[in-house]
């Protein structure tokens, strides 16, 4: 398999750790091999979280060179256009859950908030395929990120891997009823 | 479910999916290291978070957090000289503060081993600089080796552990960013527990452990031989590694992480120059780098921050009078920032342009997207603290910040610690701001876990100095900004429950005269207290407490029962004057059309200190969602 490159970014407390987590070890019981790192800086205070992922063999670095992302995995609204600009590449993929969590700049009133619009525009001008996600009425906010790992299964965005390294890579990381409400909000939304 | 306590403490060879941190523990289990000391910072407090996933008891080693970098090193040579191998380990600029006792570490005899790992930061992704430490290697005599990967940082632990006992000296693993927090799969080899040791080695006759006068020159010359024998060892180090394309006109020596980014690049290349990748790169493997000279037309170095190794190899082949073309840094940009794989393709392009294919840059539309600063946590005290001291202090007055979360005041809207510098710097900056100065009145800030680090000697100079400035405590009752580690003043260390130096008397027992105390979220009452702080002669002290809501909500999520809050807004009561979202800003506060303001559900963590700050009392007590 070619090289992969998979690029997610939201905000400090979002859960971009578990989910790039999952991914990860999904991908190596899917077989392949794979690198990943995190910039989780000053993250946990609300600034914004990055997680990079590498397939292939021939893949050294866990940066993605800018542009070079095949998908963009996005857990708020701002930070969809902001991943998508940063790391896809044209005919890229980009899956965002659809919340927004205001920007200080937006707040202040000193900057424009980015709109659903304008990511449809963003995406059609470069051949993305887009996918927006969003779950009414879910409990816990924490576990927007199965809905968007569910949506990744069901579309299979990740080439080889499947529901049951998904389920495997899940649990590998949780336990207890963590694992149980998880799991089943995950396979609730494959289908 | 894998747990990560369970897996560090296989005995049969593995492989898993770990960060570099990780990897780091497993090497320092297997090689049997007893004590472990370290000061959080990022990118290092993953190693202590891969120590506390293994139960205490379980532990077959020692470990603290320290108060400070430098006590850090200090537990941890008084353990190796008495025998027992140690590791301490911090961030990039913990090693400022660990000079004084890092740089005579090379002059004695450790006996025991004692391995510094240093995790640097080039891209400043945490730090306020990004200082490259190599240069600290230098001025004490102390080896370095540089990994590129996890699997490396566990092998090249081992080999740290190897030379630092059959040389009894410090040896340095030095890690960056990028390489602490990367993932992959490393093979692990097995690990046969050993009964502990205590056997208490410590004998003067391994000494002179007491530099003074004449005894200097022998401990330096021992340093100096004991830096020609790693000299030796580098030429024949397994570290050092060659990648041979068979092309004599062009070669790159390199190492660490741009030695993964240069990889990467070298795939979309036709021409691959040979390849020297350094893993001792201090002191140099002179001969195999002469070697890879002769060998070359033109060699280019790529070095991430400064041009230590390039000098060096300049030098080298002065002495030797070869004639290859070195090629180093091509300007100030090559000094700034991570060599990521964009960066050496950029510098990599800069130097052989025909190397690499004319990239036609993709079309992207430059749209105005806010920046995201981080920014204090809903419910934070601090929030609460900087709003009622705006309110109490004058815009002429001086602000001056220290490290940790409450440095995020300096953003809009609060705009509070103008200044600031490094750990426990304030209150002395503070002091030399006040010099001369009876009109603009100086405010210093602090945390608890800094005034620990190194905040003393700065107020207790303010006291025997009788500078006139007002000092407030920031009392979150953790180490928040790294990941809530405890502190003196926690009541647990890492270990165990522990007693409490409380902040207020340990400033009563310095004299201090004038010390108040409140909770932030006490906003006028903090307000009052500061204007009365502010205009009293000498230091004055305002001790503002509330606990970390970050922690504090962590911990109340996991207890059953829990039940969520949150604030609303009265929209027929709300005039729409937005204090709380321009003012007091808690993100939480969620611009609409029309300036309708709503809360966020997903960020109100329903600690209502908001409510206070609305003129028209429109936001609501927080009620259960």
């Amino acid at each position: 398999m070619d090289t992969f490159n998979i690029f997610m970014i939201g905000t400090g407390g979002q859960g971009i750790g578990l989910l790039s987590e999952v991914l990860l070890r999904a991908t190596d019981h899917a077989g392949l091999t794979v690198k990943g790192v995190d910039t989780h800086g000053l993250a946990q205070r609300g600034g914004i979280v990055i997680s990079q992922l590498r397939i292939g063999a021939n893949v050294y670095s866990p940066l993605i060179p800018r542009n070079e992302a095949d998908l963009t995995i996005a857990l708020e609204r701002h930070e969809a256009l902001r991943g998508m600009h940063m790391a896809l590449k044209d005919g890229g993929t980009l899956i965002y859950y659809n919340t927004a969590w205001q920007p200080l700049d937006v707040r202040l009133k000193l900057s424009e908030p980015v709109s659903e619009d304008t990511i449809h525009q963003q995406c059609r001008n470069r051949n993305i395929k887009l996918i927006k996600v969003f779950k009414k009425d879910l409990k816990d906010a924490r576990m927007q990120n199965t809905v968007v790992l569910a949506k990744i299964c069901r579309y299979e965005l990740i080439p080889v891997v499947k529901k049951e390294h998904y389920l495997q890579a899940m649990d590998d990381l949780m336990q207890g009823t963590l694992l149980e409400t998880n799991v089943n909000l995950f396979t609730e939304e494959i289908l | 479910m894998k747990t990560l306590g369970e897996i560090l403490l296989k005995e049969s060879p593995f492989s898993e999916i770990v960060m570099g941190n990780t990897a780091l523990v497993r090497a320092m289990i297997e090689s049997h290291t007893r004590v472990i000391t370290s000061y959080p910072g990022s990118p290092t407090p993953e190693i202590a978070e891969a120590v506390r996933a293994i139960p205490q008891a379980k532990r077959p080693f020692y470990f603290e957090f320290s108060t400070n970098e430098k006590v850090a090193t200090e537990v941890a040579y008084g353990a190796a000289v008495n025998g027992h191998l140690s590791t301490v380990f911090f961030k990039s600029v913990g090693l400022n503060v660990a000079a004084d006792t890092f740089v005579q570490l090379s002059l004695m005899n450790i006996i025991g081993g004692m391995v510094v790992v240093l995790g640097d930061d080039p891209g400043a992704n945490s730090s306020q600089n990004e200082q490259d430490n190599r240069h600290y290697a230098r001025l004490s005599y102390t080896p370095i080796l540089e990994p590129s990967s996890p699997s490396e940082i566990y092998t090249y632990y081992k080999a740290a552990v190897d030379l630092s006992r059959k040389n009894n000296m410090p040896i340095i693993l030095r890690l960056t960013t990028h390489v602490c927090h990367a993932k992959e799969k490393v093979h692990f080899q097995a690990w046969k527990p050993q009964i502990l040791d205590k056997t208490s080695r410590f004998d003067v006759k391994n000494g002179p452990y007491v530099p003074i006068a004449a005894d200097v020159f022998p401990l330096k010359r021992s340093a100096l031989e004991n830096l020609e024998e790693i000299k030796t060892y580098a030429d024949r180090s397994p570290l050092n590694q060659t990648f041979d394309n068979n092309n004599k006109r062009r070669g790159i020596i390199t190492m660490g992480l741009p030695f993964l980014s240069l990889m990467d690049v070298l795939e979309k290349t036709q021409e691959k120059p040979d390849i020297l990748k350094l893993g001792v790169v201090h002191p140099i493997p002179e001969n195999t780098i002469k070697r890879f000279l002769e060998d070359h037309a033109q060699v280019k170095i790529i070095e991430e921050l400064d041009n230590l190794i390039e000098k060096e190899i300049k030098s080298l082949a002065y002495d030797h009078q070869l004639s290859t073309q070195i090629l180093g840094k091509m300007g100030t940009e090559d000094w700034i920032g991570e060599y990521t794989p964009d960066k050496v393709h950029a510098i990599l392009k800069k130097t052989w342009n025909d190397i690499l294919p004319d990239q036609t840059p993709i079309h992207i539309d430059e749209i105005d997207i806010a920046h995201r600063p981080p920014q204090m946590c809903p419910g934070c005290g601090h929030r609460s603290a900087f709003h009622a001291i705006k309110k109490a202090i004058k815009d002429t007055d001086i602000t001056v910040a220290d490290i940790g979360c409450h440095t995020l005041g300096y953003l809009p809207p609060y705009n509070v610690g103008e200044l600031m510098m490094c750990m426990g710097a304030s209150t002395a900056i503070g002091s030399g701001l006040s010099l001369f100065n009876d009109i603009r009145n100086v405010v210093v800030f602090l945390g608890d876990a800094t005034f620990f680090h190194a905040g003393l000697p700065g107020i207790i100079n303010a006291l025997f100095n009788k500078h006139r400035l007002t000092l407030i405590l920031m009392e979150n009752g953790t180490t928040a900004m790294t990941g809530h580690q405890d502190h003196a003043a926690s009541g647990r260390n890492f270990n165990e429950p522990t007693d409490k130096i409380p902040l207020r008397q340990v400033l009563e027992g310095l004299g201090v005269k004038h010390i108040y105390s409140v909770d932030t979220y006490q906003q006028k009452k903090l307000a009052d207290i500061v204007k009365e702080a502010i205009n009293t002669n000498g230091l004055s002290v305002v001790i503002a407490y509330h606990p970390c809501m970050l922690k504090f909500m962590r911990e109340q999520r996991r207890k059953p029962g829990f039940q969520p809050r949150k604030v609303d807004i009265d929209q027929d009561t709300c005039q729409r004057l937005h204090e709380c979202i321009e003012n007091f800003a808690c993100p939480t506060f969620t611009r609409r059309d029309g300036g309708r303001i709503e809360i966020n559900p997903d960020l109100c963590i329903g600690d209502g200190s908001c409510i206070q700050t609305c003129p028209t009392q429109a936001i609501t007590s927080p009620q259960i969602r």
